[in-house]
Formats: structure tokens, C-alpha cells, sequence
């Protein structure tokens, strides 16, 4: 129990970086996920293929190596080098690689809705952007949630990641301690924080479900 | 003679090789009502969708209240008015679909007063009464806070009605308005669709209802193979069809 208590602290701080990194790069690569979502089913057929190749590049390469690649290899890109340090470094590399997810399910729920809801807008005078905010958006949202909670899930756990850059999160800062006393508890307190902050979060994504379910469709 | 409500001339469209019509001519004037009848791929759900710009022409021209949507120059060019324009036109058709196509976020009374609000610029309280009083016209007032989930297909149908009426259109298009119905459900909306005509809306609706067209419509077209090979009043229409696939389509409906 003391030693619980001793290990405790380094594991919070742990988690307030696997936080950090969380939320920032949810708030973040939503928005970012459903603008590229929108050029990617707009007519702008030269967008929309710039932002199909944007998601192949960032679904078909690891996240680790982009991660690695905007820390280490950036600075040495010709124009846009830039030396970021490590926290900005792992943000970029989340939001650019998650919005690409993200973009994937705003667009497949876009596409879900029928095509009647969009002629049912525009008779009424309704501008396609007026359409989209107002009409089709609202009704994918209703319809993304669970694999909106799904990819939510995913990043929190992906975090861990950002132990290539030396970064003290709430894993890297069990495994520290695993190697410093030979015990194992420092992983399942561990665990037990990432069980607690998917929880969280699926509670959160069943309330929005449920608040939603005033309607069918 | 006031000018034609709608004044579509020559009518072509053309869905890849297929040409779905072929040269259709119609005015429709102020306060009339106009059933459009025809076996299924005649054409008359494509005119009517033409009418308002959900379908593009392929040749011909069309005004409405005598401002020119789309017109055909000498040498064949098609050329639609300015976006803008467009947009402002068609606003004065309030237009009804086969499958309702309510908006299943919103509740009944927001589906009605969401294009005021939206497109208008109208203020909530401004809106809201009228809403109200299309709502109880229609027979719906009391399910003002029903998603269209809640409700049945009659019921629907006449959430439309009344959320086309709130734009105020001068032109009502009905697309099939009954043919989603239960057989025992159409008569609710047909009845909404009449006393829309006796306040002498301007009226256009494709139907396969043939005693509706025969009792409500001031004049009844037969379309057929994309084209219009009969428009005459309805009683004489129906009485004594001139050609001879309009006689054979009336045979195999009544």
C-alpha cells in the first residue's frame, strides 16, 4: 500500500502529459477531419483528390515513423524546415495522422444520408452550405458516434506512443519504475488509468447516443 | 391574358443515351391545377423535377412567372439563368416528393419553419404562429413536437405540405404525392391537396390517382414515352380520351 502511494505520483504526472496530448489532439483533428471530409465529397474534383492522396499517405505509413520524421527530419526539409520541440512534434504528427481517420468517417457518414434530404433542402431555398450545417451534418453526427468512439478509444491508447520522442507519459513513466524496482505493479496501475479514461470516454460517447436517440434515421 | 404561372417550351432531356424527354411543351396558368397521368417512365416525374432545377434540360426553355430559368438560343446553345437567379425563381415552387423527405432531426414544427428561418431571415416569433395555423390547417397541430418517425405516412406527407406552404410559394409541384401511401392513407393527403385547390393555389401533380385527377384537376396531361400526347380538361379527358394510348392507360387503371 505504501509503496502504491510512492509510485503514485510519477504515474499521475504520466498521465496528465497522456492527457495533454489527448485532448489537444481530439480538439484538434476533428474539426481538421471534417473540413478534409467535406472538400473530399465536395465537386472540386482537384481538392478532393489532394485530399484522397493526403489520406493514403498518412493510413499508409506508421504513425511512429510520421511522428519521427516531423521531430527528427523536418528541420532538414528544404522551406518548411522547422525544429519543433517535442510536445508541438507529437501534436502535429496526431492531428495530422488522426484527421485523416477522422475524414474517413465524417465522409462515410456523409454519404450515408439519402440523397432525398439534400433535394428536400434545396427546394426550399436552402444553399448547400446551409444544407450541410443544417440538414446533414447534424444527422451524420447522430450516425458517426460509434465509430467516432471507436477512433477516440484508439487515440487515447495511441498516446503511448510519443515515448520515441522521450516523452514522460503515463506509460513510459510505469515502465521507468518497472525497470527501477523489478515489480510489475506500476503496469497494472497503469492500466488501470487507461481503463478509467476509455471509460470515461464511453460514457461520455453512450450519453451522446442516447441524446441522440430521440429520432430514428 | 396574364402570363403563363409556368411556360415550359420544347423540352428536352437527355440521362446519358437515353432521352427521357422528348420535347415537352406546358403553360400552366395562374390558379390552375394540372394532373400530370402516364404509365411509370413516361417522363412526368423528370418534367416535373426539371421545373424546379433538380434536373437539368438538355434543350428547350422554361419561364416561370415570366422570368426566364433556362432558355435555348437559335443555334442549340442551353443556358440557365445566374446561380442567384436560379435559386430565386425556384423559391416560388414549394415542391412535394413521393418518399416526403422530412428532415428526421427535426421535429414537426421545426421542419416547418426551418427554411424561414434558414432562407428567409424570418425571426422565430414571426414564424412560429403561422406555422402554427398551416399546422392546424393540415390537421397536425397537436404532433407539432413529434419527430416524422412518430408518424404515419399520411401524416408525413402533410408535414411536407405544410413545410413547402410555409415559403409561401406561388406554384405547388407534387411528385407522386400518394403513391408511398397504405392505399387507406391517401385520401388525407389528397384532401389537403384539394382544399389547396379550391383557395386556388397553382398547382402541378403528377398522380396516379385517377378519380383525384378527375375530380380536382382543372386539366389533365397524358404523358407517355416522354411526351405530351394529350392535355385537355379533365372531364373531356377522361370522357373521351382522342389517343389511342391514352385510352388504352385509362382502360388498365379504372
Amino acid at each position: 500500500m505504501d509503496y502504491l502511494v510512492r509510485i503514485i505520483g510519477p504515474l499521475l504526472e504520466g498521465t496528465g502529459v497522456t492527457l495533454q496530448v489527448f485532448l489537444i489532439s481530439f480538439v484538434l483533428s476533428v474539426p481538421l477531419g471534417l473540413a478534409l471530409a467535406l472538400v473530399r465529397v465536395s465537386r472540386f474534383a482537384f481538392a478532393s483528390s489532394l485530399v484522397n492522396g493526403y489520406i493514403w499517405l498518412m493510413r499508409g505509413t506508421p504513425l511512429m515513423l510520421q511522428m519521427l520524421f516531423i521531430y527528427f527530419a523536418l528541420p532538414f526539409v528544404p522551406l518548411i524546415g522547422v525544429r519543433l520541440p517535442d510536445f508541438p512534434a507529437a501534436i502535429v504528427a496526431f492531428v495530422l495522422n488522426y484527421a485523416a481517420y477522422f475524414a474517413e468517417i465524417f465522409r462515410a457518414g456523409i454519404q450515408s444520408i439519402d440523397r432525398g434530404q439534400y433535394e428536400g433542402a434545396r427546394v426550399l431555398g436552402l444553399s448547400y452550405a446551409q444544407t450541410m450545417r443544417r440538414i446533414i451534418l447534424p444527422q451524420v453526427f447522430k450516425r458517426i458516434l460509434p465509430p467516432l468512439s471507436n477512433e477516440t478509444i484508439t487515440l487515447v491508447k495511441d498516446t503511448s506512443l510519443i515515448y520515441v520522442l522521450a516523452m514522460n507519459d503515463l506509460l513510459r513513466a510505469a515502465r521507468g519504475i518497472v525497470q527501477r524496482d523489478f515489480t510489475t505493479m506500476p503496469f497494472v496501475v497503469a492500466a488501470a488509468f487507461y481503463l478509467l479514461m476509455t471509460l470515461v470516454l464511453t460514457l461520455a460517447f453512450q450519453y451522446l447516443e442516447r441524446k441522440h436517440a430521440v429520432y430514428d434515421g | 391574358m396574364a402570363r403563363p404561372m409556368i411556360d415550359a417550351r420544347g423540352v428536352h432531356k437527355r440521362f446519358a443515351a437515353v432521352e427521357v424527354l422528348r420535347g415537352v411543351s406546358l403553360a400552366v396558368d395562374q390558379g390552375e391545377v394540372v394532373a400530370v397521368i402516364g404509365p411509370s417512365g413516361s417522363g412526368k416525374s423528370t418534367f416535373l423535377r426539371c421545373l424546379n432545377h433538380l434536373e437539368t434540360i438538355s434543350r428547350g426553355s422554361i419561364d416561370i412567372e415570366g422570368e426566364t430559368l433556362v432558355a435555348t438560343t437559335a443555334d442549340g446553345v442551353c443556358r440557365y439563368a445566374p446561380d442567384a437567379d436560379i435559386r430565386r425563381i425556384c423559391r416560388r415552387m414549394g415542391m412535394v416528393f413521393q418518399h416526403f423527405n422530412l428532415f428526421p432531426h427535426l421535429t414537426v414544427l421545426q421542419n416547418v419553419i426551418e427554411a424561414p428561418i434558414t432562407v428567409k431571415g424570418l425571426r422565430r416569433d414571426e414564424i412560429v404562429p403561422r406555422a402554427e395555423e398551416l399546422l392546424r390547417k393540415v390537421g397536425l397541430l397537436d404532433r407539432q413536437a413529434s419527430h416524422p418517425s412518430r408518424l404515419s405516412g399520411g401524416q408525413k406527407q402533410r408535414v411536407a405540405i405544410a413545410r413547402a406552404l410555409a415559403m409561401e410559394p406561388d406554384i405547388m409541384l407534387f411528385d407522386e404525392p400518394t403513391s408511398a401511401l397504405d392505399p387507406e392513407l391517401t385520401g388525407e393527403v389528397l384532401r389537403t391537396i384539394r382544399e389547396l385547390a379550391e383557395e386556388h393555389m397553382t398547382m402541378l401533380v403528377v398522380t396516379h390517382e385517377m378519380a383525384f385527377a378527375r375530380e380536382v384537376a382543372s386539366r389533365v396531361v397524358f404523358m407517355d414515352g416522354g411526351e405530351i400526347l394529350e392535355a385537355r380538361p379533365a372531364r373531356e379527358l377522361f370522357a373521351a380520351p382522342e389517343h389511342p394510348r391514352t385510352r388504352a392507360f385509362l382502360e388498365n387503371m379504372l
